[in-house]
């Protein structure tokens, strides 16, 4: 629990709640960038620097992209006269902090169940790649499979189909 | 308190306000980064428990996030896909208007 730790979580936890509380959808965006950063370097503090590299790719460098252009593409940058937190918005906030108030709840309780502080496992990248093209030589193609179908998935909904004719 | 539950305390926060943001915001595609923050929140849990167990060179847990992240991505081009076919439909992402199957 060194102060590089609470320095990442105050980060993370900030640029989330900007990313859903700020009224502008662009800010959001941007705070969620943030969070991902503070995500990617808690990773980094855990030694898992493989994870934490491929956060900072796929998240920063193309989920946050894709929401950018997703906002851009459909005028979400105009702040409703209406505000912009839906009817029920009570009801959302009440079970999330319900659900947080349990997990803090059973992480607490379970206080000395936990492990404690080990030594830092030494990954190469190698180990990883040996890892991925061995036992989980599965799984990797299984995301191949999926990544695929959702790209191309993607591509088909959002198609303009023009003319209208089906 | 363990360091450990300190990382998962930070996760339950952050899966939290992703919670929050997902119930009650207008706009679709800040649901979505509500749903993102989720994923991120169950990914920071996954590389803790690996970073803390006592196999940590078994490697699963990071395995399992790396994976999740691969599947988060997916699911952002899926559901942005979604937002934007839909805004052409409706020329609306306020979720609160959109409360008809058949628009």
């Amino acid at each position: 629990m060194n102060a590089v730790f609470w320095i990442l979580s105050i980060i993370t936890v900030l640029g989330g709640l900007a990313a859903v509380t700020l009224k502008n959808t662009v800010h959001c965006a941007l705070a969620l960038t943030a969070a991902f950063a503070g995500l990617a370097l808690l990773f980094l503090q855990l030694d898992a620097q493989f994870a934490g590299f491929a956060q900072i790719l796929v998240y920063i460098g193309a989920v946050a992209i894709l929401v950018v252009f997703a906002i851009l593409l459909t005028r979400g940058s105009e702040t409703p006269s209406e505000g912009v937190f839906s009817r029920t918005w009570l009801t959302g906030l009440v079970i999330a902090a319900a659900v947080f108030a349990v997990i803090a709840w059973a992480v607490l309780r379970s206080g000395a169940a936990l492990p404690g502080e080990n030594a830092a496992p030494a990954v190469s990248v190698q180990q990883i790649g040996a890892a991925l093209m061995g036992r989980y030589v599965l799984p990797l193609e299984i995301v191949a499979l999926l990544l695929t179908a959702a790209m191309i998935g993607a591509v088909i909904v959002a198609m303009h189909d023009k003319g209208g004719s089906k | 308190m363990t360091p450990l539950a300190g990382y998962l305390l930070v996760a339950a926060l952050v899966f939290a306000i992703g919670l929050a943001g997902a119930l009650t915001r207008r706009n679709a595609i800040l649901v979505l980064i509500g749903i993102e923050l989720m994923l991120n929140a169950a990914n920071l849990n996954l590389v803790a428990f690996w970073r803390y167990s006592p196999h940590p060179e078994a490697l699963t847990g990071m395995m399992f996030a790396v994976f999740s992240i691969a599947v988060a991505a997916a699911e952002a081009a899926v559901g942005l896909g979604l937002v934007i076919s839909i805004y052409r439909h409706a020329r609306t992402t306020d979720l609160d208007e959109l409360n008809r199957m058949k628009g």
